[in-house]
């Protein structure tokens, strides 16, 4: 029997934001460990604390307290953290991310944009998997375009790519399809699935959309910062 | 296409820049003009002194001796010839020539009348009054085109230099009439031509020019050549105790024209830090302007895994491809229009040497465009230490909020 390694651990994280003197937990002690290969979906209603569960387990936002285990790297405990150097080196080291609005660089050709990270950072022979990751999301004949000159669908894909030329050991996508229409959705619940099922990419997707969200084989729902539902669907 | 794997951030500083051109564009041509003032600025004052220099040592002699009067006058006369002539006896040459300080004099007698032919509606004609015998000995740089010097002191002959022979269009053997004294004399030398007031001037043996002007035994000026380890300051003094005479020093001259044009130079010294001051401001505001827009963008640069350090440096190269363009289209201005520059120049000043007046050469460049670079680096700071200091998830909520 193989044992998978976790690659995210929470434990009884809460994130407290003040809104003048009233203090909202937007996430309230919640726990969850997520392994590698896993494809986990977080839906809710706005407001329910996706997207900051999302940033928090991404490095891109702290928690107030509690204690995440990244990669096997404590990165929070109780409200002592890393510095943003560190946190930095943890996500171009584990992380991918897309987000609903694209965040290309319209100067840059589709190529250009997918090559960004390798300006900052490059792991050891990701240079060579670009084109193939282009072809893959179907994006080959576009290496040259500008990204005005793309419809929704392929700006997201572009951004799908960029966030995978590091080869990162985790995607997360924050409401990847808020702004395509159903079409493009299911092309892009198609791209992330087969990222997942073929190439063993763990991929945690927030998303209120819940063809999308079936995408996944495990679905988290969230409400009040809470986990109040979660579902593990059968293999295909 | 292309299968470019690599993309420098100076790629994408550079497209950075051309994603508002018009922005951009402005602010290089703020920076260009700013540049264009510092170097032209800068050659001129090199420049200047060059020429100065240059005129003073084709004079051929250190010290001029005229009669008492203005000493800005006494200055332009000395390298310009002037035209409020005062006068002293020519015995003052006896009493030069007897101290031991001195190697040679030369004596000179300068006379100007109205020409009405000359240009458009009529100008000045300079005459100079030399001494075949000791001029020549003291100008040896001066070379003919055609011709020789006079065949004897009271010779009615004339030697015309380089630019005086072609605005004349005479050659050697033509004869000259002096405008106003009807007198005819012939042309027996035209000189090469030297760069300095001597290619205007039109030479005449000073016998004849004091009998042709009624001046007989006047001088306007006296040319001293001391010897070589003579104390010039020591010098002077005893020249000063000579009666109804100035003397006027090489090193007074210089100080005399230089403390002349400093004021000019301040001012526009004065304008072109203003310039550069606007510059700059104009810099920072592109380049903070450019960073508040792409707030997200740099968050998302983060995300992706660029340190802070990384967004400071590309902010930083921005900045500092905006100078350098800037420094390198104002320096090529000011090379383009240093003519046009050292005319409208001529026109200001009280006296202008005869060389050129702006002096730019690569160094002069290099030194600039490095200066405005370095300026616009000190200037790109604070945009890129906000760009570099912004938080990813903050950075990527920014215009959401």
């Amino acid at each position: 029997m193989t044992t998978t390694a976790t690659i995210i651990e929470a434990f009884g994280i809460k994130k407290i934001y003040k809104r003048g003197a009233e203090r909202v937990a937007a996430i309230d002690g919640l726990s969850l460990k997520l392994k590698e290969g896993e494809f986990l979906s977080i839906i809710g209603p706005s407001g329910s604390g996706k997207t900051t569960l999302l940033n928090i387990l991404g490095c891109l936002d702290n928690p107030t307290s509690g204690k995440l285990v990244v990669g096997g790297i404590t990165v929070h405990d109780n409200g002592r953290g890393l510095s943003e150097s560190q946190l930095t080196r943890i996500r171009r080291q584990l992380f991918g991310y897309i987000f609903q609005n694209f965040y290309l660089i319209p100067t840059l050709t589709v190529l250009e944009n997918v090559l960004v990270p390798f300006t900052f950072f490059k792991k050891r022979g990701a240079e060579k998997d670009v084109m193939a990751i282009l072809k893959n999301l179907g994006l080959d004949k576009r290496a040259g375009h500008l990204p005005r000159e793309l419809s929704g669908g392929e700006m997201q894909r572009v951004a799908i790519a960029r966030a995978l030329v590091n080869h990162p050991s985790v995607l997360l996508a924050d409401e990847p399809t808020g702004n395509l229409d159903s079409e493009r959705s299911r092309e892009i619940g198609q791209v992330l699935r087969q990222l997942n099922e073929k190439e063993g990419l763990t991929i945690v997707l927030v998303t209120h959309n819940p063809e999308l969200a079936l995408s996944a084989r495990r679905i988290m729902t969230l409400k009040d910062g809470k986990i109040v539902e979660e579902q593990v669907q059968p293999k295909l | 296409m292309k299968n470019r794997q690599r993309l420098s951030l100076f790629q994408i500083a550079w497209k950075n820049l051309a994603r508002k051109k018009t922005r951009s564009f402005l602010t290089v041509v703020g920076i260009a003009l700013a540049t264009w003032v510092l170097i032209s600025l800068f050659g001129f004052n090199s420049g200047y002194k060059n020429s100065l220099d240059r005129d003073i040592d084709n004079l051929g002699f250190q010290m001029l001796v005229v009669a008492k009067g203005c000493p800005y006058e006494a200055a332009t006369l000395m390298l310009k010839g002037g035209t409020g002539l005062k006068y002293m006896n020519e015995d003052v040459v006896k009493l030069i020539t007897r101290e031991p300080e001195v190697d040679s004099v030369t004596p000179m007698l300068m006379q100007v009348v109205f020409d009405p032919n000359k240009g458009q509606s009529g100008g000045l004609t300079a005459f100079l009054g030399i001494d075949p015998a000791t001029f020549p000995r003291l100008k040896p740089g001066l070379s003919f085109k055609q011709g020789s010097w006079f065949t004897n002191p009271e010779a009615r002959e004339v030697v015309m230099g380089y630019e005086a022979a072609e605005l004349e269009q005479r050659e050697v053997g033509d004869v000259y009439l002096i405008p106003e004294k009807e007198v005819e004399l012939k042309v027996v030398g035209i000189l090469n031509r030297s760069g300095t007031q001597d290619d205007g001037t039109i030479f005449l043996p000073l016998q004849t020019l004091q009998k042709i002007f009624g001046q007989e035994g006047q001088l306007t000026s006296v040319g001293i050549k001391v010897n070589k380890e003579t104390n010039l300051p020591l010098f002077e003094e005893k020249m000063f105790k000579l009666p109804d005479v100035q003397v006027v020093s090489l090193t007074q001259v210089k100080t005399t024209i230089m403390t002349l044009v400093s004021t000019a130079r301040i001012l526009v010294l004065s304008i072109a830090l203003i310039a550069i001051l606007i510059s700059i401001m104009g810099v920072i505001n592109t380049v903070l302007m450019s960073v508040m827009e792409r707030q997200k963008e740099i968050g998302i640069l983060k995300a992706m895994g660029a340190l802070a350090s990384d967004v400071f440096k590309l902010v930083w190269l921005e900045t500092s491809l905006l100078c350098l363009l800037g420094g390198m289209v104002g320096a090529g201005l000011a090379v383009l229009t240093s003519r046009l520059t050292e005319y409208l120049i001529r026109q200001l000043l009280p006296f202008s040497p005869s060389g050129g007046l702006i002096s730019i050469d690569a160094r002069l460049i290099l030194i600039s465009i490095t200066a405005v670079v370095l300026l616009g680096l000190l200037s790109g700071i604070y945009p890129a230490f906000r760009a570099a200091r912004m938080r990813p998830l903050e950075a990527i909520r920014s215009e959401e909020e």
